[in-house]
């Protein structure tokens, strides 16, 4: 009981001391690095060693290096989130020296905790559980009365001598079953007590709970599902190509060795007068085989892993730095918080998406309404409130007329606005006079409160027994005789209040459907919404005779205080008095999806990506959000519904179930899961990941979406919300659901392109590179000599294509971003493997043999048995090697230049920049001072002077490159001719229409829900024991979240029938 | 590189807005297109034709003359002799006929070949100090381990210079003999000036020794001959004094190991200086006399000398030209295939519609 948990989560790998060795032991692990630490123990053999220790080791050495200080940094990064997150934890609880914590107002609880006291009435707490499953609604937990007792004195706390037993951790976040044994007796413990982790303190001073699960016992990390190291799909097909390279290698070295085998038995042996060697045929093919794999490594460019590292950081900077992916409301740029997913983003075939603060934002607004037939909220200019000094200033409103009819006394318009100030479960706060702060259930009450509180009919305070209001400026108090609370059967809300009067008057609200049935026969038409997406609550009212409420009330008394059936006495009482209802009007509220979603989804659906909504809301809710953000549309009649509720949804989950399930769901246009928990949302994504071999992108923003953010290929998570859990366990991050296009069909795509440009680029450098060692062979009696120089062997990936590599693959653009979104078909080459596949690679290799080929035997046959032109040598080796080195860079160089399609600055810059080093490095290195200083190491010294001033050296290089590279040229245009990929078709029309624009159209999309109120606690009176000074406001325009539990709906989007018109 | 801007603000963490970060660098997107790619083409295969043709009229332009002495003439005896190990140490002259039927103008160089030789074998070109030839006397008393097995000889000396390569240095001589109307008469080569520059400056050097009057063969005193070879080092040249020890040009030339196992090597170079070489090596009957030393049979290669004249182009080759032609005509004929292509696909961009 006094055990005080491990709050901490490691996520960090090093400390200062362990950093090297064990850094140094993991990259070893490596394949890549594994095989180059063999290779340098190859190169220590003399027999064996083709090639002197630096080449190997000055490569080794740099990319060790590197990316230890990327890892270093990393493992930094990650130090200090966990620092940030475990602060709050042990600064309270071991201040306390128990685990018990003192909690301090919204503070995000790092425990799940049993509660035991709070400082509000009834032991209450209100909890906001947006973290946990997305509801952003408060939440009232109740401890025991027992504990209660405890209060805020700490020494009674520390003398609580109770002992609780329960369940073992578990993923179930909404159920809890315990004991608390306390002095002898024993009390039942279930979710109602329990404070999970992740849930936020609302609205409550403080609580003191007792810890009963800690770090990853937590539901909340019970629910996160296994952190796997993702890797992208272009990360293993390199590493099934790096293993068929092995393989590859292995087979030429054979060949070479074989090929040395036979020369030594046929000429070798014949030589030996010349070069003694004391080994006998087949020995001497053994080593030959061990000095190839040293000679032709670099078809397993050591080099590649690092730059694709260097690559994928590059792109993902520029995430961080697009200024088009930063909300400036709330200062938010976009992070990439993995950086080794890149190009993968630009391969996604179905996201997967939360709804609750995803696609919709979090702020409520009264939209329009309906008075008496006649619709209001036609935009037009702002409203000026300020003849109503109770007014909210961030309230908006664009009708004028509403304004004038109120004012001008209207008493349907006047009646509508009171029945909004009377009828709900709002509490009023007034820290200042006039200043006032509604704290409501579900966000869209309080802002129908708000909208009367504007319009004149100023909702100022309440006790159980009376609501005042200022209408138009004057005080009002109404008696409150009851309050017929909201639930989501009944999907209305009633209040039956006293006027100073004496008049009796029931007021409803509620969902238009409900309310029509209650209406009496006489009343008007609706306005209706439907058409703009607008879902509506109508209101209505009816006057109550005084002698049927006293008996009303007698009966309803009865029903309240019945032992049995309390429930369907009560609703039969409220069905008998909510009847014959006379129709005031209805409001619209709004909750809008955030800016740009529809036009998202739609492009995204343009690039042909699926998107899945995974939500816990129910059905129609759900439903609704489809049809306001263009995922489902009218012309869609077959919406079928596979599974309705939790534990159905589950069992298609099952093993058997789940095939049926995908087959189903791929046949659909639009999926929308409704009613999944964290880790069915998980399940769903690891069935599509497991079934169509497909990339997926999970996107939401809170602590119920952070199993399935895991569980896909690339997590996003939006940021600036409240809870920073998805972000947290995230892949990027960023403020807006819209930002999610300019990621994928920009940024992804862009990494993408490049990381495949970049691979078949650096593959085929690499391929021609090693294939000229092998043509060598044939001529150098399989001895494994190397045709070039062992410097530019060493210096080759590293010095001199390394950069202008780099800057191919950190600012080419197909594109640019501008076309990129208006034609977002473009991103279909991504999802279908297009651009980068096993297939591309085998042309890739093709390829280079024919480069190699050419790079070989042109400058063999051009310099065969010639001289230069004073007769001197220039077909000894060395000037060959300077020779044939110096094609291929060219060569290389320019079939760089053919890939490179955007061609800025830098790329200029490092491809001339390039080319100049080799020529200064080659004049440096084969000079008399290098020579003279370190003999062994620069023996080519006066080649590139002796042999670079030969017009057939310079000629030889014009013919290689020609026909490395005209072929390619030719083949391209005959492609784009013949075969043009999507691609050239959009880089074509660019071409001929450079200047075209189109102008985009706006929609917006409307969702709104509402919640069981506070019924309860209206009436029972207590609520009202401490006068709250200090409570923030609960609600607010603009950083409250959206409400989404218990919904109440209104369909409007489906055809309804006309209610009868009356007279 | 992306750090947080020191300014507070609404919008302190708000991207810089230069076209690096943003991805709007100016750049140039060149594109395939017929109006670029069409007139490249024929513009490529138009200067590779005339390459070609300017290549082949300066090559043709010079001439050059292969006799092979391996077994030919009286050097048939002599390629018996060599076959036998035993009679590595008794000297063989032979002489082989042949005649010039055009003159060679201008410079005329006399190389020998060698076919079959594996000089590029990795064992055999590492086997060699470059740090005794350059003089270091450190070196020259304790050669290199890359020199194995010719370090020592068999009296435990090292070897200078040590190492496959100079072990195996070609050991013919020839004297070319011109056979005119008024007698025959020995043909003047030059046998200096027959390196590069800087090898024969830089990378070789006799060892340097405080003692200015010491004879070179007392500079290398206290090291052996390599295995094969039947003169020391300092003693390669017995005309000229000034060429022996590792600055011996002929030794220099061998040193530079050929790129392949079929090659030639400058032997020497025509004095024009003296009549009737002032233009060239004059049309007639020639003949050269050899000192057939170096053993061939062994490795199935054979011997040849080689006479030839060079142009700005270099030596008799005709792959370049050759090539260049082809290539250009292939460039042509793609080219046409090309402008086919685009004028029935391309021309109305038909294929690309979407």
């Amino acid at each position: 009981m006094h055990v005080i948990y491990d709050n901490a989560i490691k996520t960090s790998k090093y400390n200062i001391f362990t950093f090297l060795p064990l850094n140094l032991f993991e990259q070893f692990q490596r394949l890549a690095n594994a095989y180059f630490l063999f290779l340098l123990c190859l190169q220590s053999i003399p027999e064996v060693s083709s090639l002197p220790w630096y080449t190997t080791v000055v490569p080794l050495v740099l990319v060790l290096s590197m990316t230890m200080a990327k890892d270093g940094s990393d493992d930094m990064s990650f130090y200090r989130i966990e620092n940030l997150t475990d602060f709050i934890i042990y600064g309270v609880s071991l201040s306390l020296s128990l685990s018990l914590l003192l909690l301090c107002l919204s503070l995000l609880l790092q425990a799940d905790l049993l509660l035991l006291s709070s400082s509000e009435p009834l032991n209450l707490v209100y909890i906001e559980t947006a973290e946990l499953d997305g509801e952003t609604n408060l939440k009232v937990k109740q401890a025991l009365t027992v504990t209660g007792k405890l209060e805020d004195s700490v020494e009674k706390l520390a003398n609580f001598n109770g002992e609780v037993r329960c369940e073992p951790p578990n993923n179930r976040l909404d159920k809890f079953t315990g004991t608390l044994t306390l002095k002898g007796e024993t009390y039942s413990l279930d979710n109602e007590r329990i404070l999970l982790r992740g849930c936020t303190l609302r609205n409550t001073q403080w609580c003191f709970g007792l810890v009963i699960f800690g770090g990853p016992d937590t539901k909340l990390m019970q629910n996160c599902g296994r952190t796997t190291f993702k890797r992208t799909s272009i990360d293993r097909l390199m590493n099934v190509l790096v293993l068929s390279i092995f393989g590859f290698l292995m087979i030429m070295c054979l060949i070479l060795a074989i090929g040395n085998g036979i020369w030594e038995y046929q000429e070798g042996s014949k030589f030996a007068a010349f070069l003694p060697k004391g080994v006998n045929a087949p020995f001497s093919a053994f080593l030959t085989f061990w000095s190839y794999v040293i000679i032709l490594n670099t078809v397993v460019p050591i080099s590649l892993y690092v730059s694709v590292e260097i690559i994928r950081l590059g792109n993902s900077f520029y995430i961080n730095w697009d200024r088009k992916m930063y909300y400036p409301k709330n200062d938010t740029p976009a992070e990439a918080r993995t950086t080794t997913l890149n190009e993968e983003l630009g391969q996604i075939k179905y996201i997967f998406s939360d709804k609750t603060g995803t696609l919709t934002q979090n702020v409520m607004t009264f939209n329009k309404c309906s008075i008496n037939g006649k619709a209001y909220g036609e935009k037009t200019e702002k409203v000026d409130f300020s003849w109503n000094n109770l007014a909210d200033p961030k309230f908006c409103f664009h009708d004028n007329s509403l304004v004038e009819v109120v004012r001008e006394g209207n008493p349907e318009v006047q009646a509508f606005f009171r029945l909004l100030s009377l009828c709900h479960t709002v509490m009023p706060e007034e820290k200042k006079e006039g200043e006032l702060y509604y704290q409501a259930q579900s966000p869209d009450e309080g802002a129908l409160v708000t909208a009367a509180r504007n319009f004149g009919f100023v909702f100022r305070s309440r006790t159980p027994e009376s609501i005042t209001v200022v209408e138009m400026g004057e005080l009002v108090t109404y008696e409150l005789l009851a309050v017929l609370d909201f639930n989501n059967v009944r999907k209305r809300m009633s209040v039956i209040v006293r006027s100073p009067e004496g008049k009796l008057t029931l007021y409803c609200k509620g969902a238009d459907t409900i309310i029509f049935e209650r209406l009496n026969p006489s009343c008007s038409n609706l306005t209706e919404f439907a058409g703009e997406g607008l879902r509506t609550l109508a209101l209505a009212y009816k006057d109550i005779d005084p002698e049927y409420m006293e008996d009303w009330k007698l009966r309803h008394h009865v029903a309240n205080t019945a032992m049995d059936e309390r429930e369907e006495k009560l609703d039969a009482l409220y069905e008998e008095i909510e009847k014959g209802l006379l129709l005031l009007g209805s409001t619209a509220v709004e909750d809008k999806l955030q800016d740009g979603v529809p036009q998202t989804i739609e492009q995204l659906s343009k690039a042909d990506i699926k998107i899945w909504v995974l939500t816990g809301d129910k059905q129609e809710t759900a439903e609704n959000i489809g049809y306001s953000c263009n995922m489902l549309r009218e012309e869609m009649n077959e919406v079928f519904i596979v599974s309705a509720n939790t534990s159905e949804e589950a069992f298609a989950l099952e093993k058997d179930m789940e095939i049926e399930l995908l087959r189903t769901a791929c046949m659909c246009q639009t999926v929308i899961c409704c009613r999944v928990t964290p880790l069915q949302k998980a399940q769903v994504v690891e069935l599509v990941k497991k079934y169509k071999q497909a990339v997926t992108l999970a996107i939401g923003d809170g602590a119920n979406d952070v199993s399935m953010i895991k569980a896909a290929h690339i997590g996003v998570g939006i940021s600036g919300q409240e809870g920073m859990q998805a972000v947290l366990s995230s892949d990027y991050s960023f403020a807006q659901f819209r930002y999610l296009q300019r990621l994928l069909l920009v940024h992804g795509r862009w990494s993408y392109l490049r990381m495949c440009k970049f691979l078949r680029y650096f593959f085929y450098k690499n391929f021609t590179f090693t294939f000229v060692h092998f043509w060598y062979g044939f001529f150098c009696g399989f001895s494994a000599q190397t045709v070039f120089d062992e410097w530019f062997i060493t210096l080759f990936n590293l010095v001199y294509t390394a950069l202008p590599v780099l800057s191919l693959s950190l600012f080419d653009q197909d594109v640019n971003d501008w076309w990129s979104f208006q034609y977002p078909q473009l991103y279909t080459p991504g999802q279908l493997n297009q651009y980068f596949s096993k297939r591309a690679f085998v042309y890739t290799v093709l390829h280079s043999g024919y480069s190699s080929l050419v790079l070989f035997f042109i400058p063999w046959a051009a310099m065969y048995d010639t001289v230069r032109d004073d007769g001197k040598e220039i077909v000894d080796y060395q000037s060959f090697a300077l020779l044939a080195q110096t094609c291929l860079l060219i060569a290389v160089s320019i079939q760089l230049g053919l890939d490179t399609h955007y061609w800025t600055a830098m790329n200029q810059f490092f491809l001339w920049g390039s080319l100049s080093v080799y020529f200064a490095v080659i004049f440096t290195m084969y000079s008399n001072g290098m020579f003279l200083t370190l003999t062994s190491s620069f023996p080519f010294i006066g080649t590139a002077r002796n042999s670079l001033n030969q017009p057939n050296v310079w000629l030889t290089m014009l013919l290689t490159s020609v026909l490395c590279v005209l072929p390619v040229v030719a083949y391209r245009f005959l492609r784009i001719l013949l075969w043009p990929t999507i691609n050239d078709k959009k880089i074509h029309k660019l071409l001929l229409f450079p200047h075209s624009r189109r102008t985009s159209t706006r929609r917006s999309g409307y969702a709104f829900s509402h919640a069981q109120g506070y019924g309860d606690l209206v009436t029972s009176g207590k609520f009202l024991r401490r006068t709250p000074k200090s409570r923030p406001a609960l609600f607010s325009q603009t950083d409250s979240p959206l409400a989404q539990t218990q919904p109440q709906f209104y369909r409007t989007i489906s055809e309804r029938e006309e209610p009868p018109l009356s007279p | 590189m992306g750090k947080a801007k020191a300014n507070a603000g609404p919008l302190a963490r708000r991207p810089d807005n230069s076209a690096f970060k943003q991805q709007r660098l100016p750049a140039w997107s060149p594109m395939l297109t017929a109006q670029t790619v069409l007139p490249f083409f024929y513009g490529m295969a138009i200067v590779c034709v005339l390459l070609g043709v300017w290549l082949l009229v300066t090559v043709q332009n010079t001439h050059e003359l292969k006799v092979d002495y391996t077994h030919a003439g009286s050097c048939d005896k002599c390629f018996e002799k060599r076959k036998d190990r035993a009679n590595a140490n008794q000297s063989c002259n032979c002489t082989v006929v042949f005649n010039i039927e055009n003159t060679f103008k201008g410079d005329v160089f006399f190389y020998y070949g060698l076919i079959n030789f594996h000089q590029n074998l990795r064992q055999y070109m590492d086997s060699r100090d470059d740090g005794q030839m350059i003089g270091r006397n450190k070196n020259l008393k304790n050669p290199s381990y890359y020199c194995e097995p010719f370090i020592k000889d068999k009296n435990g000396l090292p070897i200078a210079p040590c190492g496959a390569v100079a072990n195996s240095m070609f050991n013919d001589s020839f004297t070319l003999m011109y056979h005119s109307a008024a007698g025959s008469r020995v043909v003047p080569l030059f046998r200096k000036g027959i390196t590069w520059y800087t090898d024969k400056n830089v990378k070789f050097r006799n060892p340097q020794v405080e003692n200015k009057t010491l004879t070179l063969a007392q500079v290398f005193e206290g090291t052996g001959q390599p295995l094969y070879w039947q003169k020391p080092v300092y003693d390669l040249d017995p005309w000229d004094r000034n060429n022996n020890g590792f600055i011996n040009e002929d030794l220099i030339v061998w040193m530079r190991e050929a790129a392949f196992p079929n090659f030639k090597k400058l032997y020497g170079v025509l004095n024009r200086a003296i009549e009737p070489f002032t233009d060239g090596l004059p049309a007639g009957n020639y003949s050269v006399l050899i000192s057939y030393n170096f053993p061939v049979e062994y490795f199935q290669g054979r011997k040849e000398v080689v006479l030839s004249t060079v142009s700005w182009f270099g030596g008799q080759n005709n792959f370049l030209p050759v090539a260049y032609l082809v290539t250009g005509c292939l460039i042509l004929l793609l080219a046409v295939i090309l402008t086919a292509v685009w004028w029935k696909f391309g021309k109305n961009g038909r294929n690309m519609k979407e």
